[in-house]
Protein backbone atom coordinates (compact mmCIF):
# COMPACT_ATOMS: atom_id res chain seq x y z
CA UNK A 1 0.00 0.00 0.00
CA UNK A 2 1.39 3.31 -0.79
CA UNK A 3 -0.24 6.73 -1.08
CA UNK A 4 0.29 9.60 -4.16
CA UNK A 5 0.08 13.23 -3.69
CA UNK A 6 -3.34 13.27 -4.56
CA UNK A 7 -4.36 11.12 -1.69
CA UNK A 8 -1.74 13.40 0.96
CA UNK A 9 -3.86 16.25 -0.16
CA UNK A 10 -7.38 14.57 0.50
CA UNK A 11 -6.47 12.94 4.17
CA UNK A 12 -4.77 16.75 4.63
CA UNK A 13 -8.25 18.15 3.59
CA UNK A 14 -10.46 15.69 5.44
CA UNK A 15 -8.35 16.35 8.70
CA UNK A 16 -8.41 19.72 8.26
CA UNK A 17 -4.24 20.02 8.19
CA UNK A 18 -3.45 22.99 6.28
CA UNK A 19 0.09 21.07 3.77
CA UNK A 20 1.25 23.22 1.63
CA UNK A 21 1.79 22.12 -2.32
CA UNK A 22 5.14 21.79 -1.78
CA UNK A 23 4.89 19.37 1.05
CA UNK A 24 2.97 17.26 -0.97
CA UNK A 25 5.66 15.06 -2.41
CA UNK A 26 7.69 15.02 0.83
CA UNK A 27 5.03 13.97 3.07
CA UNK A 28 3.80 11.53 0.42
CA UNK A 29 7.14 9.83 0.73
CA UNK A 30 7.39 9.93 4.89
CA UNK A 31 3.71 8.39 5.15
CA UNK A 32 4.79 5.49 2.15
CA UNK A 33 8.04 5.08 4.32
CA UNK A 34 5.48 4.49 7.29
CA UNK A 35 3.24 2.23 5.58
CA UNK A 36 6.31 0.17 4.14
CA UNK A 37 7.08 -0.24 7.74
CA UNK A 38 3.70 -1.88 8.76
CA UNK A 39 3.36 -3.95 5.58
CA UNK A 40 6.25 -5.74 7.00
CA UNK A 41 4.03 -6.75 9.68
CA UNK A 42 2.26 -8.46 7.66
CA UNK A 43 5.01 -11.45 6.50
CA UNK A 44 4.09 -13.29 10.15
CA UNK A 45 1.38 -15.23 10.25
CA UNK A 46 -1.20 -14.05 12.62
CA UNK A 47 -3.29 -17.98 12.04
CA UNK A 48 -5.28 -18.47 14.75
CA UNK A 49 -3.98 -15.57 16.84
CA UNK A 50 -7.21 -13.87 18.64
CA UNK A 51 -6.92 -9.74 17.67
CA UNK A 52 -5.21 -7.80 20.34
CA UNK A 53 -7.09 -4.53 21.35
CA UNK A 54 -5.12 -3.80 24.42
CA UNK A 55 -1.98 -4.54 25.62
CA UNK A 56 -3.40 -4.89 28.88
CA UNK A 57 -5.73 -7.34 30.35
CA UNK A 58 -8.57 -5.50 30.78
CA UNK A 59 -11.94 -5.22 30.32
CA UNK A 60 -14.17 -1.79 29.68
CA UNK A 61 -14.80 0.22 32.85
CA UNK A 62 -18.15 1.35 33.38
CA UNK A 63 -20.30 3.71 35.18
CA UNK A 64 -23.92 3.79 37.05
CA UNK A 65 -26.67 5.86 35.30
CA UNK A 66 -26.11 8.73 37.52
CA UNK A 67 -25.68 12.44 36.97
CA UNK A 68 -22.50 13.54 38.47
CA UNK A 69 -21.54 15.85 36.39
CA UNK A 70 -22.10 19.26 34.17
CA UNK A 71 -23.84 22.18 35.30
CA UNK A 72 -20.64 24.55 34.92
CA UNK A 73 -21.35 26.42 31.52
CA UNK A 74 -18.94 29.35 31.98
CA UNK A 75 -15.87 26.82 32.36
CA UNK A 76 -17.11 24.92 29.19
CA UNK A 77 -17.56 28.45 27.71
CA UNK A 78 -14.52 29.93 28.49
CA UNK A 79 -12.10 29.36 26.20
CA UNK A 80 -14.51 29.62 23.02
CA UNK A 81 -13.35 32.88 20.73
CA UNK A 82 -17.07 33.67 21.04
CA UNK A 83 -19.98 32.93 23.21
CA UNK A 84 -23.53 34.82 23.13
CA UNK A 85 -26.49 33.97 25.49
CA UNK A 86 -24.95 30.73 26.55
CA UNK A 87 -24.40 29.46 23.53
CA UNK A 88 -21.15 28.47 21.55
CA UNK A 89 -20.98 31.19 18.43
CA UNK A 90 -19.25 30.48 14.91
CA UNK A 91 -19.20 32.01 11.72
CA UNK A 92 -23.08 30.94 10.31
CA UNK A 93 -22.95 27.60 8.86
CA UNK A 94 -25.40 27.29 6.17
CA UNK A 95 -26.34 24.19 4.52
CA UNK B 1 -49.58 -9.28 -3.11
CA UNK B 2 -47.12 -6.32 -4.70
CA UNK B 3 -47.23 -3.07 -4.81
CA UNK B 4 -46.45 -1.49 -7.88
CA UNK B 5 -46.08 2.10 -8.96
CA UNK B 6 -47.04 2.71 -12.68
CA UNK B 7 -45.10 4.98 -14.56
CA UNK B 8 -45.69 6.63 -17.97
CA UNK B 9 -43.68 3.49 -19.84
CA UNK B 10 -44.70 0.99 -17.23
CA UNK B 11 -44.27 -0.68 -13.97
CA UNK B 12 -41.75 0.25 -11.37
CA UNK B 13 -41.08 -1.30 -7.72
CA UNK B 14 -39.78 1.27 -4.96
CA UNK B 15 -37.15 -0.11 -2.62
CA UNK B 16 -36.92 1.10 1.03
CA UNK B 17 -34.96 1.30 3.86
CA UNK B 18 -34.92 3.34 7.07
CA UNK B 19 -32.29 3.94 9.44
CA UNK B 20 -33.77 5.19 12.89
CA UNK B 21 -32.70 6.80 15.22
CA UNK B 22 -33.82 6.66 19.10
CA UNK B 23 -32.22 8.24 21.88
CA UNK B 24 -32.18 6.10 25.17
CA UNK B 25 -33.78 7.12 28.09
CA UNK B 26 -31.48 7.50 30.77
CA UNK B 27 -30.64 9.57 33.31
CA UNK B 28 -26.93 10.56 32.09
CA UNK B 29 -24.97 10.34 28.93
CA UNK B 30 -23.40 7.65 26.82
CA UNK B 31 -20.05 9.01 28.10
CA UNK B 32 -20.39 11.17 30.43
CA UNK B 33 -21.95 12.43 33.73
CA UNK B 34 -23.37 14.84 32.22
CA UNK B 35 -27.59 14.69 32.41
CA UNK B 36 -29.90 14.31 30.02
CA UNK B 37 -32.80 16.13 30.56
CA UNK B 38 -34.94 17.87 27.64
CA UNK B 39 -35.48 21.58 27.84
CA UNK B 40 -32.50 22.94 30.01
CA UNK B 41 -30.68 26.96 29.69
CA UNK B 42 -27.84 25.96 27.12
CA UNK B 43 -24.74 24.44 27.47
CA UNK B 44 -25.64 23.78 31.44
CA UNK B 45 -25.67 19.84 30.75
CA UNK B 46 -22.02 19.96 29.68
CA UNK B 47 -19.36 18.06 31.00
CA UNK B 48 -15.40 18.37 30.13
CA UNK B 49 -16.17 14.98 28.10
CA UNK B 50 -19.14 15.99 26.15
CA UNK B 51 -17.55 19.56 25.29
CA UNK B 52 -14.27 17.47 24.11
CA UNK B 53 -11.87 19.08 26.57
CA UNK B 54 -8.16 17.68 25.60
CA UNK B 55 -7.55 14.73 27.59
CA UNK B 56 -10.66 13.73 28.89
CA UNK B 57 -11.67 10.10 28.00
CA UNK B 58 -14.95 8.28 27.86
CA UNK B 59 -16.51 5.81 30.69
CA UNK B 60 -19.35 4.05 29.03
CA UNK B 61 -22.50 3.89 31.16
CA UNK B 62 -23.75 0.70 31.78
CA UNK B 63 -27.63 1.81 31.58
CA UNK B 64 -27.03 2.65 27.90
CA UNK B 65 -25.49 -0.82 27.29
CA UNK B 66 -29.00 -2.45 28.61
CA UNK B 67 -31.29 -0.27 27.46
CA UNK B 68 -29.82 -0.98 23.25
CA UNK B 69 -29.87 -5.00 24.66
CA UNK B 70 -33.34 -4.40 26.01
CA UNK B 71 -34.49 -2.84 22.62
CA UNK B 72 -32.72 -6.22 20.51
CA UNK B 73 -34.26 -8.52 22.58
CA UNK B 74 -37.97 -6.68 21.75
CA UNK B 75 -36.97 -6.57 18.42
CA UNK B 76 -35.85 -10.40 18.52
CA UNK B 77 -32.45 -9.78 17.57
CA UNK B 78 -29.14 -11.99 17.95
CA UNK B 79 -27.58 -9.95 21.05
CA UNK B 80 -24.05 -9.45 20.26
CA UNK B 81 -21.65 -10.48 23.36
CA UNK B 82 -19.07 -8.85 22.27
CA UNK B 83 -18.64 -5.43 20.45
CA UNK B 84 -16.67 -2.40 19.46
CA UNK B 85 -16.59 1.67 19.11
CA UNK B 86 -15.57 3.59 16.49
CA UNK B 87 -15.06 6.62 15.73
CA UNK B 88 -16.64 8.34 12.99
CA UNK B 89 -15.19 11.23 11.60
CA UNK B 90 -16.27 14.56 10.41
CA UNK B 91 -16.02 18.39 11.24
CA UNK B 92 -18.85 20.02 11.97
CA UNK B 93 -19.44 22.53 14.54
CA UNK B 94 -22.09 20.99 16.59
CA UNK B 95 -19.17 17.67 16.88
CA UNK B 96 -16.70 19.19 19.16
CA UNK B 97 -15.22 15.96 18.87
CA UNK B 98 -14.65 16.27 15.18
CA UNK B 99 -15.82 12.59 15.22
CA UNK B 100 -18.89 10.66 17.01
CA UNK B 101 -18.17 7.04 18.70
CA UNK B 102 -20.47 5.12 17.27
CA UNK B 103 -20.48 1.01 16.44
CA UNK B 104 -19.54 0.14 12.65
CA UNK B 105 -18.45 -3.47 12.18
CA UNK B 106 -19.25 -5.11 15.38
CA UNK B 107 -22.70 -3.35 16.68
CA UNK B 108 -23.92 -4.50 20.25
CA UNK B 109 -26.96 -5.95 18.00
CA UNK B 110 -27.54 -7.98 15.55
CA UNK B 111 -30.10 -9.15 13.21
CA UNK B 112 -33.89 -10.09 13.93
CA UNK B 113 -37.18 -9.46 12.33
CA UNK B 114 -40.28 -7.55 13.28
CA UNK B 115 -44.07 -8.39 11.55
CA UNK B 116 -45.87 -5.09 10.94
CA UNK B 117 -50.00 -4.75 10.26
CA UNK B 118 -50.94 -3.70 7.21
CA UNK B 119 -54.30 -1.21 6.89
CA UNK B 120 -56.08 -4.44 5.01
CA UNK B 121 -55.33 -6.39 7.73
CA UNK B 122 -52.36 -8.55 6.23
CA UNK B 123 -49.08 -8.89 8.17
CA UNK B 124 -45.33 -8.35 6.83
CA UNK B 125 -42.16 -9.26 8.41
CA UNK B 126 -39.73 -6.94 8.33
CA UNK B 127 -35.55 -7.62 8.80
CA UNK B 128 -33.75 -5.76 11.03
CA UNK B 129 -30.17 -5.70 10.03
CA UNK B 130 -28.02 -4.18 13.28
CA UNK B 131 -28.72 -1.50 16.05
CA UNK B 132 -25.47 0.26 17.57
CA UNK B 133 -25.04 2.35 20.15
CA UNK B 134 -23.74 6.08 19.30
CA UNK B 135 -23.44 9.87 20.79
CA UNK B 136 -25.70 12.57 19.16
CA UNK B 137 -24.36 15.69 18.49
CA UNK B 138 -25.13 18.91 19.69
CA UNK B 139 -27.84 21.04 18.65
CA UNK B 140 -27.28 24.20 16.01
CA UNK B 141 -29.29 27.44 15.84
CA UNK B 142 -28.87 29.56 12.18
CA UNK B 143 -31.60 31.57 12.64
CA UNK B 144 -31.10 33.33 15.92
CA UNK B 145 -28.26 36.16 14.47
CA UNK B 146 -27.52 37.49 11.18
CA UNK B 147 -24.23 36.04 10.63
CA UNK B 148 -23.23 33.73 13.46
CA UNK B 149 -24.73 29.85 14.63
CA UNK B 150 -25.56 29.15 17.88
CA UNK B 151 -24.49 26.02 19.60
CA UNK B 152 -25.99 24.59 22.38
CA UNK B 153 -23.88 20.84 23.79
CA UNK B 154 -26.71 20.02 26.27
CA UNK B 155 -27.67 17.07 23.51
CA UNK B 156 -24.15 16.23 22.89
CA UNK B 157 -22.90 12.37 23.98
CA UNK B 158 -26.59 11.68 24.40
CA UNK B 159 -26.67 7.53 23.96
CA UNK B 160 -28.60 6.90 20.58
CA UNK B 161 -29.29 4.01 19.29
CA UNK B 162 -29.57 3.62 15.29
CA UNK B 163 -31.62 0.88 14.35
CA UNK B 164 -31.17 -0.33 10.43
CA UNK B 165 -33.72 -2.07 8.63
CA UNK B 166 -33.12 -4.24 5.54
CA UNK B 167 -34.25 -2.88 2.44
CA UNK B 168 -37.55 -4.75 3.23
CA UNK B 169 -40.19 -2.61 1.94
CA UNK B 170 -42.03 -2.12 -0.50
CA UNK B 171 -44.49 0.70 0.22
CA UNK B 172 -44.99 4.52 2.60
CA UNK B 173 -47.23 2.24 3.97
CA UNK B 174 -45.22 -0.48 4.84
CA UNK B 175 -42.56 1.86 5.55
CA UNK B 176 -45.14 4.02 8.03
CA UNK B 177 -46.29 0.50 9.95
CA UNK B 178 -42.69 -0.58 10.49
CA UNK B 179 -41.62 2.87 11.77
CA UNK B 180 -44.56 2.83 13.92
CA UNK B 181 -43.95 -0.74 15.24
CA UNK B 182 -40.22 0.42 16.23
CA UNK B 183 -41.79 3.08 18.08
CA UNK B 184 -44.25 1.31 19.98
CA UNK B 185 -41.43 -1.66 20.72
CA UNK B 186 -39.13 0.88 22.41
CA UNK B 187 -41.54 2.50 24.23
CA UNK B 188 -43.11 -0.84 25.74
CA UNK B 189 -39.33 -1.66 26.47
CA UNK B 190 -39.24 1.49 28.19
CA UNK B 191 -35.99 2.47 26.25
CA UNK B 192 -36.88 5.61 24.68
CA UNK B 193 -39.67 8.01 24.83
CA UNK B 194 -40.58 8.19 21.05
CA UNK B 195 -41.67 11.51 21.12
CA UNK B 196 -40.65 12.89 17.95
CA UNK B 197 -41.42 16.38 18.50
CA UNK B 198 -38.32 16.60 21.14
CA UNK B 199 -36.47 15.18 18.12
CA UNK B 200 -35.95 11.85 20.42
CA UNK B 201 -37.06 9.85 16.89
CA UNK B 202 -35.84 10.40 13.74
CA UNK B 203 -35.35 8.66 10.29
CA UNK B 204 -33.11 8.46 7.49
CA UNK B 205 -34.99 7.12 4.54
CA UNK B 206 -33.47 5.34 2.00
CA UNK B 207 -35.49 5.16 -1.33
CA UNK B 208 -34.56 3.56 -4.85
CA UNK B 209 -37.04 2.38 -7.65
CA UNK B 210 -36.45 -0.14 -10.11
CA UNK B 211 -38.32 -2.17 -12.59
CA UNK B 212 -39.48 -5.88 -10.98
CA UNK B 213 -37.21 -8.21 -11.24
CA UNK B 214 -33.98 -6.24 -11.63
CA UNK B 215 -31.05 -5.33 -9.49
CA UNK B 216 -31.69 -2.68 -6.81
CA UNK B 217 -31.96 1.25 -8.44
CA UNK B 218 -29.60 3.85 -7.17
CA UNK B 219 -31.06 5.21 -3.63
CA UNK B 220 -31.44 8.56 -2.25
CA UNK B 221 -31.10 8.97 1.72
CA UNK B 222 -33.22 11.76 3.15
CA UNK B 223 -32.01 12.49 6.05
CA UNK B 224 -33.78 13.58 9.73
CA UNK B 225 -37.30 12.83 8.94
CA UNK B 226 -39.54 13.39 12.29
CA UNK B 227 -42.65 11.81 12.20
CA UNK B 228 -44.52 8.93 10.11
CA UNK B 229 -46.49 10.89 8.69
CA UNK B 230 -43.11 12.81 6.80
CA UNK B 231 -41.35 9.34 6.09
CA UNK B 232 -44.22 8.59 4.22
CA UNK B 233 -44.36 11.67 2.50
CA UNK B 234 -40.91 11.51 1.58
CA UNK B 235 -41.44 7.90 0.16
CA UNK B 236 -43.72 8.90 -2.05
CA UNK B 237 -42.27 11.99 -3.45
CA UNK B 238 -39.12 9.87 -3.70
CA UNK B 239 -41.07 7.58 -5.77
CA UNK B 240 -42.19 10.38 -8.38
CA UNK B 241 -39.15 12.40 -8.73
CA UNK B 242 -37.43 9.45 -9.38
CA UNK B 243 -39.66 7.34 -11.59
CA UNK B 244 -39.71 11.18 -13.80
CA UNK B 245 -36.24 11.53 -13.67
CA UNK B 246 -35.43 7.62 -15.11
CA UNK B 247 -38.43 7.98 -17.15
CA UNK B 248 -36.97 11.21 -18.90
CA UNK B 249 -33.60 9.13 -20.11
CA UNK B 250 -32.22 10.56 -16.95
CA UNK B 251 -30.41 8.96 -13.49
CA UNK B 252 -30.74 8.97 -10.09
CA UNK B 253 -27.53 10.32 -8.01
CA UNK B 254 -26.71 8.95 -4.76
CA UNK B 255 -26.86 11.54 -2.27
CA UNK B 256 -28.29 13.26 0.83
CA UNK B 257 -31.79 14.87 0.57
CA UNK B 258 -33.23 17.09 2.98
CA UNK B 259 -37.20 17.11 3.29
CA UNK B 260 -39.24 20.25 3.14
CA UNK B 261 -42.23 20.20 4.89
CA UNK B 262 -43.61 23.00 3.62
CA UNK B 263 -43.79 21.41 0.00
CA UNK B 264 -43.77 18.30 1.48
CA UNK B 265 -41.07 17.23 -1.84
CA UNK B 266 -37.18 16.65 -1.05
CA UNK B 267 -34.43 18.34 -1.87
CA UNK B 268 -30.97 17.75 -2.56
CA UNK B 269 -28.70 18.71 0.06
CA UNK B 270 -25.43 21.05 -1.41
CA UNK B 271 -23.13 18.60 -1.39
CA UNK B 272 -20.35 18.62 1.21
CA UNK B 273 -17.77 17.26 -1.29
CA UNK B 274 -15.94 13.92 0.26
CA UNK B 275 -18.17 14.49 3.32
CA UNK B 276 -19.16 10.79 3.38
CA UNK B 277 -15.51 9.20 3.83
CA UNK B 278 -15.75 9.16 7.92
CA UNK B 279 -12.65 6.79 7.98
CA UNK B 280 -14.04 4.62 10.93
CA UNK B 281 -11.69 3.37 13.05
CA UNK B 282 -11.56 1.48 16.47
CA UNK B 283 -12.07 4.57 19.48
CA UNK B 284 -8.44 3.82 20.81
CA UNK B 285 -10.13 5.55 24.34
CA UNK B 286 -12.83 2.54 24.12
CA UNK B 287 -11.54 -1.06 25.16
CA UNK B 288 -14.54 -3.41 22.99
CA UNK B 289 -17.75 -4.05 24.87
CA UNK B 290 -18.00 -7.31 26.29
CA UNK B 291 -20.84 -8.71 28.63
CA UNK B 292 -21.98 -12.46 29.32
CA UNK B 293 -24.98 -14.50 28.17
CA UNK B 294 -25.97 -14.64 32.03
CA UNK B 295 -25.90 -10.35 31.65
CA UNK B 296 -28.47 -11.26 28.51
CA UNK B 297 -30.94 -13.45 30.21
CA UNK B 298 -31.48 -11.45 33.25
CA UNK B 299 -32.06 -8.77 31.24
CA UNK B 300 -35.13 -10.78 29.18
CA UNK B 301 -36.31 -12.55 32.30
CA UNK B 302 -37.32 -8.88 33.26
CA UNK B 303 -38.74 -7.24 29.62
CA UNK B 304 -42.07 -5.98 30.23
CA UNK B 305 -44.93 -7.84 28.21
CA UNK B 306 -44.95 -6.44 24.63
CA UNK B 307 -47.38 -5.00 22.50
CA UNK B 308 -47.71 -8.60 20.56
CA UNK B 309 -47.68 -10.83 23.29
CA UNK B 310 -50.33 -8.36 25.12
CA UNK B 311 -52.59 -8.44 21.87
CA UNK B 312 -53.00 -12.06 22.11
CA UNK B 313 -53.50 -11.97 25.64
CA UNK B 314 -56.55 -9.91 25.18
CA UNK B 315 -58.21 -11.88 22.80
CA UNK B 316 -57.54 -15.19 24.41
CA UNK B 317 -58.44 -13.97 27.81
CA UNK B 318 -60.61 -11.01 27.81
CA UNK B 319 -62.26 -12.50 24.82
CA UNK B 320 -61.99 -9.26 22.88
CA UNK B 321 -61.64 -8.62 18.85
CA UNK B 322 -58.52 -8.64 17.32
CA UNK B 323 -59.13 -5.23 15.68
CA UNK B 324 -59.60 -3.68 18.86
CA UNK B 325 -57.04 -5.41 20.86
CA UNK B 326 -54.76 -3.91 17.99
CA UNK B 327 -56.08 -0.29 18.40
CA UNK B 328 -55.71 -1.05 22.18
CA UNK B 329 -51.75 -2.10 22.03
CA UNK B 330 -50.69 0.50 19.56
CA UNK B 331 -49.91 2.74 22.46
CA UNK B 332 -48.92 1.34 25.58
CA UNK B 333 -50.61 4.24 27.41
CA UNK B 334 -53.71 2.98 25.59
CA UNK B 335 -53.14 -0.52 26.97
CA UNK B 336 -52.52 0.31 30.44
CA UNK B 337 -55.60 2.94 30.51
CA UNK B 338 -57.74 -0.27 29.61
CA UNK B 339 -56.56 -2.38 31.26
CA UNK B 340 -56.72 0.00 35.01
CA UNK B 341 -60.18 0.49 33.86
CA UNK B 342 -61.45 -2.89 33.00
CA UNK B 343 -60.19 -4.31 36.77
CA UNK B 344 -61.74 -1.12 38.16
CA UNK B 345 -65.53 -2.24 36.35
CA UNK B 346 -64.60 -5.82 37.70
CA UNK B 347 -64.47 -4.50 41.02
CA UNK B 348 -67.25 -2.07 40.48
CA UNK B 349 -69.66 -3.79 39.05
CA UNK B 350 -68.79 -7.42 40.83
CA UNK B 351 -69.05 -9.14 37.21
CA UNK B 352 -66.15 -11.16 35.34
CA UNK B 353 -63.54 -10.46 33.41
CA UNK B 354 -64.32 -12.23 30.68
CA UNK B 355 -68.19 -10.74 30.44
CA UNK B 356 -66.68 -6.92 30.61
CA UNK B 357 -63.53 -7.17 28.35
CA UNK B 358 -65.55 -6.86 24.58
CA UNK B 359 -68.02 -3.57 26.43
CA UNK B 360 -64.82 -2.15 28.11
CA UNK B 361 -62.91 -2.20 24.83
CA UNK B 362 -65.79 -0.93 22.66
CA UNK B 363 -66.13 1.82 25.35
CA UNK B 364 -62.38 2.76 25.30
CA UNK B 365 -61.65 2.69 21.77
CA UNK B 366 -65.60 4.11 20.16
CA UNK B 367 -66.57 6.71 22.90
CA UNK B 368 -63.11 7.60 24.54
CA UNK B 369 -61.77 7.57 21.23
CA UNK B 370 -64.05 9.35 19.47
CA UNK B 371 -64.76 12.47 22.57
CA UNK B 372 -60.83 12.63 22.68
CA UNK B 373 -60.11 12.75 18.99
CA UNK B 374 -62.69 15.81 18.62
CA UNK B 375 -60.77 17.48 22.54
CA UNK B 376 -57.24 17.11 20.42
CA UNK B 377 -56.00 15.21 23.32
CA UNK B 378 -54.06 11.59 23.86
CA UNK B 379 -55.41 9.05 26.13
CA UNK B 380 -53.00 10.74 28.87
CA UNK B 381 -54.56 13.91 28.74
CA UNK B 382 -58.06 12.16 29.12
CA UNK B 383 -60.61 14.32 31.19
CA UNK B 384 -62.63 11.43 31.77
CA UNK B 385 -60.68 9.65 34.91
CA UNK B 386 -60.61 5.57 34.90
CA UNK B 387 -62.73 5.58 38.70
CA UNK B 388 -65.57 7.58 36.40
CA UNK B 389 -65.63 5.52 33.48
CA UNK B 390 -65.32 2.55 35.36
CA UNK B 391 -68.47 4.46 37.41
CA UNK B 392 -70.44 4.84 34.26
CA UNK B 393 -69.82 1.49 32.87
CA UNK B 394 -70.84 -0.43 36.00
CA UNK B 395 -74.32 1.97 35.90
CA UNK B 396 -74.77 0.95 32.26
CA UNK B 397 -73.92 -2.86 33.38
CA UNK B 398 -76.23 -3.27 36.24
CA UNK B 399 -79.07 -1.91 34.37
CA UNK B 400 -79.29 1.36 36.08
CA UNK B 401 -78.70 3.10 32.78
CA UNK B 402 -79.54 2.01 29.06
CA UNK B 403 -76.70 2.48 26.72
CA UNK B 404 -78.25 5.13 25.41
CA UNK B 405 -78.40 7.08 28.26
CA UNK B 406 -74.69 6.46 28.98
CA UNK B 407 -73.38 8.16 25.84
CA UNK B 408 -75.28 11.47 27.44
CA UNK B 409 -74.22 11.35 30.52
CA UNK B 410 -70.36 10.87 28.97
CA UNK B 411 -71.11 13.31 27.13
CA UNK B 412 -72.00 15.55 29.89
CA UNK B 413 -69.23 14.08 32.00
CA UNK B 414 -66.92 15.55 29.32
CA UNK B 415 -68.22 19.16 30.10
CA UNK B 416 -69.49 19.19 33.95
CA UNK B 417 -66.59 16.77 34.73
CA UNK B 418 -69.03 15.12 37.72
CA UNK B 419 -69.02 11.80 38.64
CA UNK B 420 -71.97 9.65 36.64
CA UNK B 421 -73.63 8.78 39.55
CA UNK B 422 -74.25 12.64 40.45
CA UNK B 423 -75.12 13.38 36.87
CA UNK B 424 -77.75 10.42 36.93
CA UNK B 425 -79.25 11.18 39.77
CA UNK B 426 -79.28 15.09 38.75
CA UNK B 427 -81.19 14.29 36.16
CA UNK B 428 -83.56 11.26 36.93
CA UNK B 429 -81.96 9.40 34.40
CA UNK B 430 -82.20 6.21 36.14
CA UNK B 431 -83.78 3.29 33.90
CA UNK B 432 -87.16 2.23 34.34
CA UNK B 433 -87.17 -0.99 34.81
CA UNK B 434 -90.79 -0.92 37.03
CA UNK B 435 -92.55 -3.61 35.16
CA UNK B 436 -95.88 -2.29 36.62
CA UNK B 437 -95.35 1.54 34.68
CA UNK B 438 -94.10 0.31 32.03
CA UNK B 439 -96.97 -2.61 31.33
CA UNK B 440 -99.87 0.48 31.99
CA UNK B 441 -97.52 2.84 29.89
CA UNK B 442 -97.84 -0.09 27.13
CA UNK B 443 -101.73 -0.53 27.21
CA UNK B 444 -102.00 2.88 26.89
CA UNK B 445 -100.25 3.44 23.83
CA UNK B 446 -102.27 0.19 22.26
CA UNK B 447 -105.44 1.63 22.88
CA UNK B 448 -104.11 5.33 21.27
CA UNK B 449 -102.56 3.03 18.29
CA UNK B 450 -105.60 0.68 17.41
CA UNK B 451 -105.36 1.60 14.47
CA UNK B 452 -101.37 0.69 13.82
CA UNK B 453 -102.12 -2.15 15.91
CA UNK B 454 -104.28 -3.91 13.42
CA UNK B 455 -101.69 -3.55 10.48
CA UNK B 456 -99.15 -4.86 12.65
CA UNK B 457 -101.00 -8.31 13.74
CA UNK B 458 -102.19 -7.78 9.47
CA UNK B 459 -98.54 -9.08 9.17
CA UNK B 460 -96.61 -5.44 8.75
CA UNK B 461 -94.16 -6.42 11.54
CA UNK B 462 -91.92 -3.53 10.74
CA UNK B 463 -94.34 -1.33 13.02
CA UNK B 464 -92.86 -3.10 16.12
CA UNK B 465 -90.23 -0.65 16.27
CA UNK B 466 -92.84 2.06 16.24
CA UNK B 467 -94.54 1.14 19.54
CA UNK B 468 -90.89 0.72 20.78
CA UNK B 469 -90.12 4.31 20.07
CA UNK B 470 -93.48 5.26 21.50
CA UNK B 471 -92.21 4.13 25.00
CA UNK B 472 -89.02 5.33 24.95
CA UNK B 473 -90.52 8.96 23.88
CA UNK B 474 -92.91 8.56 26.96
CA UNK B 475 -90.05 7.56 29.19
CA UNK B 476 -87.38 10.22 27.96
CA UNK B 477 -85.70 7.18 26.67
CA UNK B 478 -85.16 5.49 30.34
CA UNK B 479 -87.55 2.77 29.78
CA UNK B 480 -85.09 -0.55 30.08
CA UNK B 481 -85.64 -1.98 26.80
CA UNK B 482 -85.71 -5.65 27.67
CA UNK B 483 -88.18 -5.35 29.86
CA UNK B 484 -90.20 -3.38 27.03
CA UNK B 485 -89.46 -6.05 24.81
CA UNK B 486 -90.57 -8.73 27.41
CA UNK B 487 -93.62 -6.94 27.96
CA UNK B 488 -94.60 -5.12 24.49
CA UNK B 489 -94.19 -9.06 22.08
CA UNK B 490 -96.90 -10.61 23.70
CA UNK B 491 -99.30 -7.71 24.13
CA UNK B 492 -98.85 -7.55 20.63
CA UNK B 493 -99.01 -11.03 18.99
CA UNK B 494 -101.42 -11.64 21.69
Amino acid sequence: MSVDKDTVAKIANLARIAVSDDELESTAGELNNILDWVEQLSEVSTEGVEAMTSVVAASLPRREDKVTDGGYRDQVLKNAPVSEHGFFAVPKVIE
Amino acid sequence: MRNLYQGATGDWEVVIGLEIHAQVISESKLFSGASTKFGSEPNTQVSFVCSAQPGMLPVINEECVRQAVRTGLAMGCQINLRSVFDRKNYFYADLPQGYQISQFKDPIVGEGVVTVDLEDGSTKDIGVERLHLEQDAGKSMHDQHPSMTYVDLNRSGVALMEIVSKPDMRSAEEAGAYFKKIRSLVRYAGTCDGNMDQGSMRADVNVSVRRPGEPLGTRTETKNVNSIRYVMMVIESEIRRQVDVLEDGGTIDQETRLFEVATGTTRTMRSKEEAHDYRYFPDPDLLPLEFSQAFVDELAKEMPELSDAKKARFIKDLHISAYNAGVLVAEKESADYFEELLSATVEKSGKQVSELGTMVSNWVTGDLFGALKKLGKGITGSPVSIAHAAELLSLQVDGTISGRIAKEVFENMLESGKSPEVIVDEKGLKQVSDTGAIETMIDEILVANADKVEEYRGGKEKLYGFFVGQVMKQTGGKANPQVVNQLLRPKLDG
